[in-house]
Protein backbone atom coordinates (compact mmCIF):
# COMPACT_ATOMS: atom_id res chain seq x y z
CA UNK A 1 0.00 0.00 0.00
CA UNK A 2 1.52 3.63 -1.07
CA UNK A 3 1.32 6.40 1.06
CA UNK A 4 -0.80 8.62 -0.07
CA UNK A 5 2.12 11.42 -0.76
CA UNK A 6 5.71 10.79 -0.18
CA UNK A 7 8.79 12.82 -0.94
CA UNK A 8 12.00 11.83 -1.01
CA UNK A 9 15.20 13.24 -0.57
CA UNK A 10 13.72 16.28 -2.49
CA UNK A 11 16.25 19.37 -3.87
CA UNK A 12 15.05 22.25 -5.24
CA UNK A 13 17.06 25.74 -5.96
CA UNK A 14 15.62 28.55 -7.33
CA UNK A 15 18.35 31.93 -9.04
CA UNK A 16 20.94 29.68 -7.17
CA UNK A 17 19.19 29.34 -3.56
CA UNK A 18 18.73 26.38 -2.42
CA UNK A 19 14.90 25.68 -1.01
CA UNK A 20 14.86 22.62 -0.40
CA UNK A 21 17.60 20.23 0.98
CA UNK A 22 17.08 16.32 0.69
CA UNK A 23 13.52 16.80 1.98
CA UNK A 24 11.74 13.28 2.93
CA UNK A 25 8.18 13.61 4.01
CA UNK A 26 5.38 11.00 3.95
CA UNK A 27 1.71 10.85 4.69
CA UNK A 28 -0.55 8.31 5.15
CA UNK A 29 -4.49 7.76 4.35
CA UNK A 30 -6.14 10.08 7.09
CA UNK A 31 -3.07 11.48 8.40
CA UNK A 32 -2.55 15.36 9.13
CA UNK A 33 0.83 16.01 8.12
CA UNK A 34 1.93 19.75 9.33
CA UNK A 35 4.54 21.27 8.10
CA UNK A 36 6.33 24.18 10.31
CA UNK A 37 8.78 26.51 9.47
CA UNK A 38 9.54 30.45 9.77
CA UNK A 39 8.71 32.01 6.66
CA UNK A 40 10.76 31.54 3.85
CA UNK A 41 11.91 28.34 4.72
CA UNK A 42 10.20 26.20 2.02
CA UNK A 43 7.01 25.48 2.77
CA UNK A 44 5.07 27.02 0.20
CA UNK A 45 7.76 25.11 -2.20
CA UNK A 46 6.72 21.73 -1.02
CA UNK A 47 3.25 22.05 -1.88
CA UNK A 48 3.93 23.29 -5.31
CA UNK A 49 6.42 20.22 -5.91
CA UNK A 50 3.28 18.10 -4.52
CA UNK A 51 0.81 19.40 -7.06
CA UNK A 52 3.76 19.42 -10.07
CA UNK A 53 3.77 23.05 -10.56
CA UNK A 54 7.70 22.80 -9.41
CA UNK A 55 9.87 19.61 -10.27
CA UNK A 56 12.83 18.95 -7.78
CA UNK A 57 15.96 19.06 -9.52
CA UNK A 58 16.69 15.86 -7.44
CA UNK A 59 14.86 13.50 -5.69
CA UNK A 60 11.62 12.57 -5.98
CA UNK A 61 7.48 13.53 -5.14
CA UNK A 62 4.97 10.61 -5.30
CA UNK A 63 1.06 10.99 -5.13
CA UNK A 64 -0.29 7.72 -4.49
CA UNK A 65 2.50 6.01 -5.44
CA UNK A 66 3.15 8.02 -8.83
CA UNK A 67 6.25 10.21 -9.58
CA UNK A 68 5.12 13.48 -10.27
CA UNK A 69 7.74 14.71 -12.48
CA UNK A 70 6.88 11.43 -14.66
CA UNK A 71 3.45 11.96 -15.21
CA UNK A 72 2.77 13.47 -18.75
CA UNK A 73 0.67 16.68 -19.17
CA UNK A 74 -2.58 15.37 -19.12
CA UNK A 75 -1.98 13.06 -16.11
CA UNK A 76 -0.51 15.75 -14.39
CA UNK A 77 -4.05 17.54 -14.96
CA UNK A 78 -5.93 14.51 -13.91
CA UNK A 79 -3.69 14.15 -10.56
CA UNK A 80 -4.48 17.19 -10.09
CA UNK A 81 -7.93 17.06 -9.84
CA UNK A 82 -7.56 14.31 -7.32
CA UNK A 83 -5.77 16.87 -4.87
CA UNK A 84 -7.57 19.85 -3.39
CA UNK A 85 -5.60 23.18 -2.18
CA UNK A 86 -6.51 26.21 -0.15
CA UNK A 87 -4.33 29.11 -1.02
CA UNK A 88 -2.59 31.05 1.85
CA UNK A 89 -5.30 33.92 0.48
CA UNK A 90 -7.81 31.44 -0.86
CA UNK A 91 -7.29 32.76 -4.43
CA UNK A 92 -10.46 32.63 -5.43
CA UNK A 93 -11.02 33.17 -8.83
CA UNK A 94 -12.23 37.36 -8.29
CA UNK A 95 -14.49 37.66 -11.06
CA UNK A 96 -16.78 34.29 -10.50
CA UNK A 97 -18.89 34.78 -7.21
CA UNK A 98 -18.87 31.86 -4.45
CA UNK A 99 -21.35 29.37 -6.41
CA UNK A 100 -19.22 29.54 -9.80
CA UNK A 101 -16.11 29.38 -8.09
CA UNK A 102 -17.16 25.65 -6.53
CA UNK A 103 -18.55 24.42 -9.37
CA UNK A 104 -15.68 25.74 -11.33
CA UNK A 105 -13.76 22.17 -11.32
CA UNK A 106 -16.89 20.11 -11.26
CA UNK A 107 -18.06 21.74 -14.44
CA UNK A 108 -14.71 22.15 -16.19
CA UNK A 109 -13.36 18.56 -15.63
CA UNK A 110 -16.44 16.08 -15.19
CA UNK A 111 -19.62 15.61 -16.55
CA UNK A 112 -21.69 16.10 -13.71
CA UNK A 113 -25.20 17.28 -14.49
CA UNK A 114 -26.39 20.67 -13.36
CA UNK A 115 -28.34 19.61 -10.52
CA UNK A 116 -25.99 17.16 -9.50
CA UNK A 117 -23.46 19.91 -9.25
CA UNK A 118 -25.35 22.35 -7.19
CA UNK A 119 -25.96 19.96 -4.69
CA UNK A 120 -22.49 19.48 -4.48
CA UNK A 121 -21.94 23.35 -3.99
CA UNK A 122 -24.44 23.85 -1.09
CA UNK A 123 -23.35 20.44 0.42
CA UNK A 124 -20.14 21.64 0.65
CA UNK A 125 -21.31 25.30 1.51
CA UNK A 126 -23.05 24.21 4.32
CA UNK A 127 -19.84 22.37 5.40
CA UNK A 128 -18.22 25.87 5.77
CA UNK A 129 -21.06 27.05 6.93
CA UNK A 130 -21.33 30.04 4.17
CA UNK A 131 -24.66 28.77 2.58
CA UNK A 132 -25.62 32.72 2.75
CA UNK A 133 -22.79 33.86 0.65
CA UNK A 134 -23.70 31.74 -2.26
CA UNK A 135 -24.08 34.34 -4.67
CA UNK A 136 -21.61 36.84 -3.51
CA UNK A 137 -18.39 37.94 -5.18
CA UNK A 138 -15.22 37.40 -3.43
CA UNK A 139 -14.44 41.36 -2.94
CA UNK A 140 -17.36 40.92 -0.55
CA UNK A 141 -16.26 38.47 1.94
CA UNK A 142 -13.97 38.94 4.63
CA UNK A 143 -10.74 37.14 5.62
CA UNK A 144 -11.98 34.47 7.15
CA UNK A 145 -14.62 33.65 4.81
CA UNK A 146 -12.79 33.93 2.12
CA UNK A 147 -10.69 31.02 3.30
CA UNK A 148 -13.60 29.01 4.32
CA UNK A 149 -14.81 29.24 0.95
CA UNK A 150 -11.43 28.61 -0.25
CA UNK A 151 -11.72 24.76 1.65
CA UNK A 152 -15.15 24.48 0.38
CA UNK A 153 -13.46 24.79 -2.81
CA UNK A 154 -10.78 22.70 -2.13
CA UNK A 155 -13.47 19.63 -1.10
CA UNK A 156 -15.82 20.04 -3.96
CA UNK A 157 -14.47 16.82 -6.55
CA UNK A 158 -14.08 14.80 -3.09
CA UNK A 159 -9.61 14.87 -2.68
CA UNK A 160 -7.72 12.05 -2.21
CA UNK A 161 -5.63 14.37 -0.90
CA UNK A 162 -5.67 17.95 0.70
CA UNK A 163 -2.99 20.98 1.06
CA UNK A 164 -3.13 23.92 3.26
CA UNK A 165 -1.20 26.74 2.99
CA UNK A 166 -1.16 28.78 6.44
CA UNK A 167 -4.61 28.14 6.62
CA UNK A 168 -4.49 30.76 9.65
CA UNK A 169 -2.41 33.34 8.05
CA UNK A 170 -3.38 36.95 7.82
CA UNK A 171 -6.72 35.88 10.07
CA UNK A 172 -7.17 37.35 13.68
CA UNK A 173 -6.98 34.80 16.38
CA UNK A 174 -10.63 33.81 16.79
CA UNK A 175 -11.23 33.12 12.93
CA UNK A 176 -7.85 31.52 13.25
CA UNK A 177 -9.17 28.97 16.20
CA UNK A 178 -12.07 28.81 13.59
CA UNK A 179 -10.24 27.35 10.51
CA UNK A 180 -8.23 25.19 12.66
CA UNK A 181 -11.52 23.33 14.43
CA UNK A 182 -12.63 23.45 10.90
CA UNK A 183 -9.52 21.26 9.44
CA UNK A 184 -10.56 18.97 12.49
CA UNK A 185 -13.74 18.68 11.51
CA UNK A 186 -13.74 17.96 7.85
CA UNK A 187 -10.69 15.17 8.84
CA UNK A 188 -12.99 13.70 10.79
CA UNK A 189 -15.83 13.62 8.64
CA UNK A 190 -14.26 12.72 5.49
CA UNK A 191 -10.94 10.54 6.70
CA UNK A 192 -9.47 13.21 3.60
CA UNK A 193 -5.21 13.09 4.02
CA UNK A 194 -4.18 16.41 4.43
CA UNK A 195 -0.31 18.19 4.12
CA UNK A 196 -0.18 21.98 6.33
CA UNK A 197 2.17 24.00 5.92
CA UNK A 198 1.75 26.90 8.88
CA UNK A 199 4.57 29.15 11.06
CA UNK A 200 2.13 28.70 14.09
CA UNK A 201 3.28 26.18 16.81
CA UNK A 202 0.17 26.49 18.31
CA UNK A 203 -2.20 25.54 15.24
CA UNK A 204 0.32 22.59 14.58
CA UNK A 205 0.00 20.94 17.59
CA UNK A 206 -3.60 21.30 17.68
CA UNK A 207 -4.25 19.61 13.92
CA UNK A 208 -1.37 17.84 13.33
CA UNK A 209 -1.36 13.98 13.63
CA UNK A 210 2.35 14.15 11.72
CA UNK A 211 4.81 17.09 12.20
CA UNK A 212 8.13 18.36 10.51
CA UNK A 213 10.37 20.82 11.54
CA UNK A 214 11.66 22.98 8.18
CA UNK A 215 14.48 25.15 8.70
CA UNK A 216 16.83 26.32 5.60
CA UNK A 217 15.39 23.91 3.47
CA UNK A 218 16.01 21.27 5.60
CA UNK A 219 13.73 18.78 7.73
CA UNK A 220 15.64 19.32 11.29
CA UNK A 221 12.87 17.43 13.41
CA UNK A 222 9.96 15.20 12.85
CA UNK A 223 7.04 13.16 14.72
CA UNK A 224 3.64 13.09 16.41
CA UNK A 225 2.91 16.47 18.70
CA UNK A 226 3.67 15.11 21.72
CA UNK A 227 7.00 13.93 20.10
CA UNK A 228 7.51 17.40 18.75
CA UNK A 229 6.79 18.74 22.98
CA UNK A 230 9.88 16.85 23.79
CA UNK A 231 12.05 17.48 21.44
CA UNK A 232 15.71 18.86 21.89
CA UNK A 233 16.23 20.11 18.71
CA UNK A 234 16.61 23.93 19.16
CA UNK A 235 14.39 25.49 16.63
CA UNK A 236 11.39 23.47 17.40
CA UNK A 237 12.14 24.83 21.03
CA UNK A 238 12.22 28.53 20.15
CA UNK A 239 8.86 27.75 18.24
CA UNK A 240 7.39 25.87 21.51
CA UNK A 241 8.43 28.76 23.60
CA UNK A 242 6.91 31.62 21.03
CA UNK A 243 3.81 29.48 21.08
CA UNK A 244 3.92 29.38 25.02
CA UNK A 245 4.08 25.84 24.89
CA UNK A 246 7.64 25.78 26.77
CA UNK A 247 9.30 28.73 29.51
CA UNK B 1 25.32 44.21 -23.42
CA UNK B 2 23.91 44.57 -26.71
CA UNK B 3 24.36 40.21 -26.87
CA UNK B 4 22.61 40.17 -23.48
CA UNK B 5 19.38 42.35 -25.06
CA UNK B 6 19.61 40.32 -28.25
CA UNK B 7 19.41 36.82 -25.76
CA UNK B 8 16.64 38.00 -23.54
CA UNK B 9 14.98 39.12 -26.68
CA UNK B 10 14.92 35.36 -28.51
CA UNK B 11 13.99 33.99 -25.10
CA UNK B 12 10.85 36.37 -24.97
CA UNK B 13 10.38 35.08 -28.13
CA UNK B 14 10.14 32.01 -27.54
CA UNK B 15 8.18 31.96 -24.63
CA UNK B 16 5.34 34.00 -26.58
CA UNK B 17 5.70 31.10 -29.02
CA UNK B 18 5.47 28.11 -26.27
CA UNK B 19 2.59 29.97 -24.97
CA UNK B 20 0.72 29.66 -28.45
CA UNK B 21 1.66 25.89 -28.35
CA UNK B 22 0.94 25.22 -24.39
CA UNK B 23 -2.18 26.92 -24.77
CA UNK B 24 -2.99 25.33 -28.13
CA UNK B 25 -2.59 21.92 -26.49
CA UNK B 26 -4.72 22.39 -23.30
CA UNK B 27 -7.44 23.63 -25.48
CA UNK B 28 -7.09 20.77 -27.70
CA UNK B 29 -7.33 17.97 -24.56
CA UNK B 30 -10.05 19.72 -23.62
CA UNK B 31 -11.44 19.33 -27.11
CA UNK B 32 -10.79 15.52 -27.46
CA UNK B 33 -13.10 14.75 -24.43
CA UNK B 34 -15.47 16.18 -26.49
CA UNK B 35 -15.61 19.30 -24.65
CA UNK B 36 -15.95 23.32 -25.81
CA UNK B 37 -12.30 24.37 -25.55
CA UNK B 38 -13.65 27.04 -23.21
CA UNK B 39 -16.47 28.64 -21.65
CA UNK B 40 -18.64 30.24 -24.55
CA UNK B 41 -19.78 33.27 -21.75
CA UNK B 42 -15.95 33.78 -21.44
CA UNK B 43 -15.43 34.08 -25.06
CA UNK B 44 -18.42 36.08 -25.73
CA UNK B 45 -17.44 38.37 -23.19
CA UNK B 46 -14.09 38.90 -24.26
CA UNK B 47 -15.38 39.84 -27.81
CA UNK B 48 -17.36 42.33 -26.43
CA UNK B 49 -15.16 43.72 -24.63
CA UNK B 50 -12.62 43.64 -27.63
CA UNK B 51 -15.06 44.41 -30.57
CA UNK B 52 -17.88 45.89 -29.14
CA UNK B 53 -15.96 48.13 -26.84
CA UNK B 54 -13.39 49.32 -29.89
CA UNK B 55 -15.91 50.10 -32.23
CA UNK B 56 -16.33 53.74 -30.86
CA UNK B 57 -12.32 54.63 -30.25
CA UNK B 58 -12.00 53.07 -34.03
CA UNK B 59 -14.54 54.69 -35.25
CA UNK B 60 -13.68 57.88 -34.32
CA UNK B 61 -9.78 57.64 -34.44
CA UNK B 62 -10.50 56.38 -38.22
CA UNK B 63 -13.02 58.74 -39.39
CA UNK B 64 -10.62 61.50 -38.77
CA UNK B 65 -7.60 60.02 -39.95
CA UNK B 66 -10.11 59.45 -43.32
CA UNK B 67 -10.59 62.91 -43.20
CA UNK B 68 -7.30 64.16 -43.30
CA UNK B 69 -5.87 61.92 -45.70
CA UNK B 70 -8.51 63.08 -48.29
CA UNK B 71 -7.78 66.87 -47.00
CA UNK B 72 -4.40 66.46 -47.37
CA UNK B 73 -4.31 64.51 -50.82
CA UNK B 74 -6.49 66.47 -52.09
CA UNK B 75 -4.99 69.78 -51.55
CA UNK B 76 -1.90 68.77 -52.88
CA UNK B 77 -3.18 67.11 -55.79
CA UNK B 78 -5.61 70.25 -56.89
CA UNK B 79 -3.09 72.35 -58.49
CA UNK B 80 -2.05 69.27 -60.42
CA UNK B 81 -6.22 68.76 -61.83
CA UNK B 82 -5.89 65.32 -60.12
CA UNK B 83 -7.90 65.69 -56.98
CA UNK B 84 -10.10 62.55 -58.37
CA UNK B 85 -7.62 60.68 -57.30
CA UNK B 86 -8.41 61.08 -53.60
CA UNK B 87 -11.22 58.35 -53.06
CA UNK B 88 -8.28 55.42 -54.56
CA UNK B 89 -5.96 56.51 -52.26
CA UNK B 90 -7.68 56.77 -49.23
CA UNK B 91 -9.67 53.70 -50.27
CA UNK B 92 -6.18 51.80 -51.18
CA UNK B 93 -4.17 53.69 -48.32
CA UNK B 94 -6.74 52.76 -45.37
CA UNK B 95 -7.93 49.13 -46.77
CA UNK B 96 -4.21 47.62 -47.30
CA UNK B 97 -2.41 50.23 -44.49
CA UNK B 98 -3.61 52.13 -42.34
CA UNK B 99 -6.84 50.56 -41.18
CA UNK B 100 -5.01 47.45 -40.11
CA UNK B 101 -2.13 49.28 -38.89
CA UNK B 102 -4.34 52.01 -37.25
CA UNK B 103 -6.70 49.22 -35.54
CA UNK B 104 -3.57 47.10 -34.44
CA UNK B 105 -2.06 49.97 -32.36
CA UNK B 106 -5.60 50.99 -30.70
CA UNK B 107 -6.04 47.50 -30.21
CA UNK B 108 -2.87 47.37 -28.23
CA UNK B 109 -3.32 50.24 -26.41
CA UNK B 110 -6.87 49.19 -25.60
CA UNK B 111 -7.24 45.47 -25.03
CA UNK B 112 -3.49 45.12 -24.58
CA UNK B 113 -3.06 46.86 -21.64
CA UNK B 114 -6.26 44.95 -20.40
CA UNK B 115 -5.32 41.65 -20.76
CA UNK B 116 -2.45 42.52 -19.38
CA UNK B 117 -3.62 43.84 -16.13
CA UNK B 118 -6.36 41.66 -15.59
CA UNK B 119 -4.24 38.51 -16.04
CA UNK B 120 -0.84 40.29 -13.93
CA UNK B 121 -3.54 41.26 -10.56
CA UNK B 122 -4.57 37.01 -11.05
CA UNK B 123 -1.38 36.26 -11.39
CA UNK B 124 -0.13 38.15 -8.01
CA UNK B 125 -3.46 37.04 -6.14
CA UNK B 126 -2.69 33.07 -7.16
CA UNK B 127 -5.75 32.79 -8.88
CA UNK B 128 -4.26 31.33 -11.82
CA UNK B 129 -1.99 29.36 -9.74
CA UNK B 130 -5.24 27.90 -8.49
CA UNK B 131 -6.83 27.37 -11.49
CA UNK B 132 -3.76 25.69 -12.67
CA UNK B 133 -3.45 23.58 -9.42
CA UNK B 134 -7.48 22.62 -9.87
CA UNK B 135 -5.99 21.28 -13.03
CA UNK B 136 -8.60 23.13 -14.92
CA UNK B 137 -5.84 24.47 -17.12
CA UNK B 138 -4.93 28.19 -17.08
CA UNK B 139 -4.32 28.92 -20.37
CA UNK B 140 -7.27 26.97 -21.63
CA UNK B 141 -9.53 28.94 -19.37
CA UNK B 142 -7.61 31.99 -19.54
CA UNK B 143 -5.64 32.89 -22.59
CA UNK B 144 -7.38 30.80 -24.95
CA UNK B 145 -10.75 32.82 -24.98
CA UNK B 146 -8.77 35.92 -25.00
CA UNK B 147 -6.24 35.25 -27.64
CA UNK B 148 -9.39 34.02 -29.74
CA UNK B 149 -11.66 36.52 -29.36
CA UNK B 150 -8.49 38.99 -30.46
CA UNK B 151 -7.57 37.32 -33.48
CA UNK B 152 -11.04 37.30 -34.75
CA UNK B 153 -12.60 39.97 -33.90
CA UNK B 154 -8.95 42.37 -35.07
CA UNK B 155 -10.26 41.96 -39.04
CA UNK B 156 -14.25 42.80 -37.94
CA UNK B 157 -12.64 46.21 -36.40
CA UNK B 158 -10.48 46.85 -39.60
CA UNK B 159 -13.25 46.77 -41.50
CA UNK B 160 -15.11 48.95 -39.55
CA UNK B 161 -12.14 51.34 -39.23
CA UNK B 162 -12.18 51.20 -43.27
CA UNK B 163 -15.64 52.41 -43.63
CA UNK B 164 -15.11 55.46 -40.84
CA UNK B 165 -11.79 56.37 -42.71
CA UNK B 166 -13.98 56.36 -46.57
CA UNK B 167 -17.06 58.32 -44.77
CA UNK B 168 -14.75 60.60 -43.07
CA UNK B 169 -13.06 61.07 -46.88
CA UNK B 170 -15.64 61.44 -48.16
CA UNK B 171 -17.20 64.00 -46.29
CA UNK B 172 -14.24 66.34 -46.46
CA UNK B 173 -13.99 65.35 -50.33
CA UNK B 174 -17.60 66.93 -51.25
CA UNK B 175 -17.18 69.99 -48.35
CA UNK B 176 -13.28 70.75 -50.00
CA UNK B 177 -12.99 69.25 -53.18
CA UNK B 178 -16.80 69.25 -54.34
CA UNK B 179 -16.99 65.59 -55.17
CA UNK B 180 -20.21 64.16 -54.58
CA UNK B 181 -21.14 60.90 -52.09
CA UNK B 182 -21.77 58.70 -55.29
CA UNK B 183 -18.81 59.67 -57.34
CA UNK B 184 -16.54 58.95 -53.79
CA UNK B 185 -18.15 55.48 -53.38
CA UNK B 186 -17.85 54.77 -57.13
CA UNK B 187 -14.39 55.60 -57.53
CA UNK B 188 -13.05 54.60 -54.04
CA UNK B 189 -14.28 50.62 -54.82
CA UNK B 190 -13.08 50.58 -58.69
CA UNK B 191 -9.78 51.46 -57.22
CA UNK B 192 -9.98 48.82 -54.90
CA UNK B 193 -8.53 44.94 -55.79
CA UNK B 194 -9.40 41.71 -53.98
CA UNK B 195 -5.88 41.51 -52.99
CA UNK B 196 -5.70 45.02 -51.65
CA UNK B 197 -8.70 43.48 -49.13
CA UNK B 198 -7.28 40.04 -48.48
CA UNK B 199 -4.00 41.80 -47.21
CA UNK B 200 -5.35 44.07 -44.94
CA UNK B 201 -7.78 41.10 -43.75
CA UNK B 202 -4.78 38.97 -43.42
CA UNK B 203 -2.19 41.45 -41.99
CA UNK B 204 -5.19 41.98 -39.27
CA UNK B 205 -5.71 38.34 -38.52
CA UNK B 206 -1.63 38.65 -37.62
CA UNK B 207 -1.66 41.51 -35.87
CA UNK B 208 -4.95 40.52 -33.38
CA UNK B 209 -2.70 37.80 -32.84
CA UNK B 210 0.01 39.40 -31.93
CA UNK B 211 -1.28 42.06 -29.31
CA UNK B 212 -3.28 38.83 -27.72
CA UNK B 213 -0.19 36.46 -27.15
CA UNK B 214 1.94 39.70 -26.00
CA UNK B 215 -0.70 40.65 -23.49
CA UNK B 216 -1.71 37.56 -22.28
CA UNK B 217 2.47 36.32 -21.64
CA UNK B 218 3.12 39.68 -20.31
CA UNK B 219 0.31 39.35 -18.12
CA UNK B 220 1.26 36.33 -16.94
CA UNK B 221 5.28 36.40 -16.36
CA UNK B 222 4.38 39.38 -14.10
CA UNK B 223 6.69 39.89 -11.29
CA UNK B 224 6.75 41.89 -8.39
CA UNK B 225 3.04 42.99 -7.12
CA UNK B 226 0.91 46.37 -7.76
CA UNK B 227 3.85 47.84 -9.75
CA UNK B 228 5.02 44.77 -11.52
CA UNK B 229 0.96 45.11 -12.97
CA UNK B 230 1.77 48.64 -14.24
CA UNK B 231 5.20 47.97 -15.15
CA UNK B 232 3.96 44.73 -17.33
CA UNK B 233 1.12 46.45 -18.32
CA UNK B 234 2.95 49.52 -20.19
CA UNK B 235 5.79 47.27 -21.49
CA UNK B 236 2.57 45.08 -23.08
CA UNK B 237 1.65 48.24 -24.66
CA UNK B 238 4.99 48.96 -26.07
CA UNK B 239 5.90 45.81 -27.43
CA UNK B 240 2.47 45.37 -29.36
CA UNK B 241 2.67 48.34 -30.93
CA UNK B 242 6.42 48.11 -32.14
CA UNK B 243 5.49 44.46 -33.29
CA UNK B 244 2.62 44.93 -35.03
CA UNK B 245 4.50 48.09 -36.88
CA UNK B 246 7.76 45.32 -37.20
CA UNK B 247 5.13 42.80 -38.83
CA UNK B 248 3.57 45.39 -40.99
CA UNK B 249 6.68 46.04 -42.77
CA UNK B 250 8.14 42.80 -43.09
CA UNK B 251 4.75 42.04 -44.59
CA UNK B 252 4.92 44.53 -46.52
CA UNK B 253 8.26 43.49 -47.68
CA UNK B 254 7.35 40.06 -48.25
CA UNK B 255 4.36 41.21 -50.45
CA UNK B 256 5.78 43.85 -52.47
Amino acid sequence: MHPVMEMRDVEFAFDQKKILDGVSLRAEQGDRLVVLGTSGSGKSTILRQILGILHPQRGSVFFQGQEVAKLERRQLSQMRGRIGMVFQYAALVSSLNVRDNLALPLEELTDKPADEIEKIVDEKLALVELTEAKMKMPAELSGGMKKRVGIARALVHEPELILFDEPSAGLDPVTAVVIDDLILDLSAKTNVTAVIVTHLMQSALKIATQMAMLNEGKIVAEGTPDEMRASSNEIVQDFLAAAGEKS
Amino acid sequence: MALDWIKRAFQHLSSVVWLLIGTAREAGDHMARGRLPFRASVFFEQTDRAGVGSIPLIVMVSWFLGLTMALLTGYELRPYGQERLVPGLVAVGFTRELGPLMTGIMLAARIGAAFTAELGTMVIGEEVEAIEAMGVGALRFLVAPRLLAVFLLTPCLVVVSDVAALCGGALISKMQLGMSFRYFGHTALDSLFVHDILDGVLKSFLFGLLIGLIACYKGLTIRGGAAGVGEATTTSVVTAIAAVIAFDSLFNLIRF
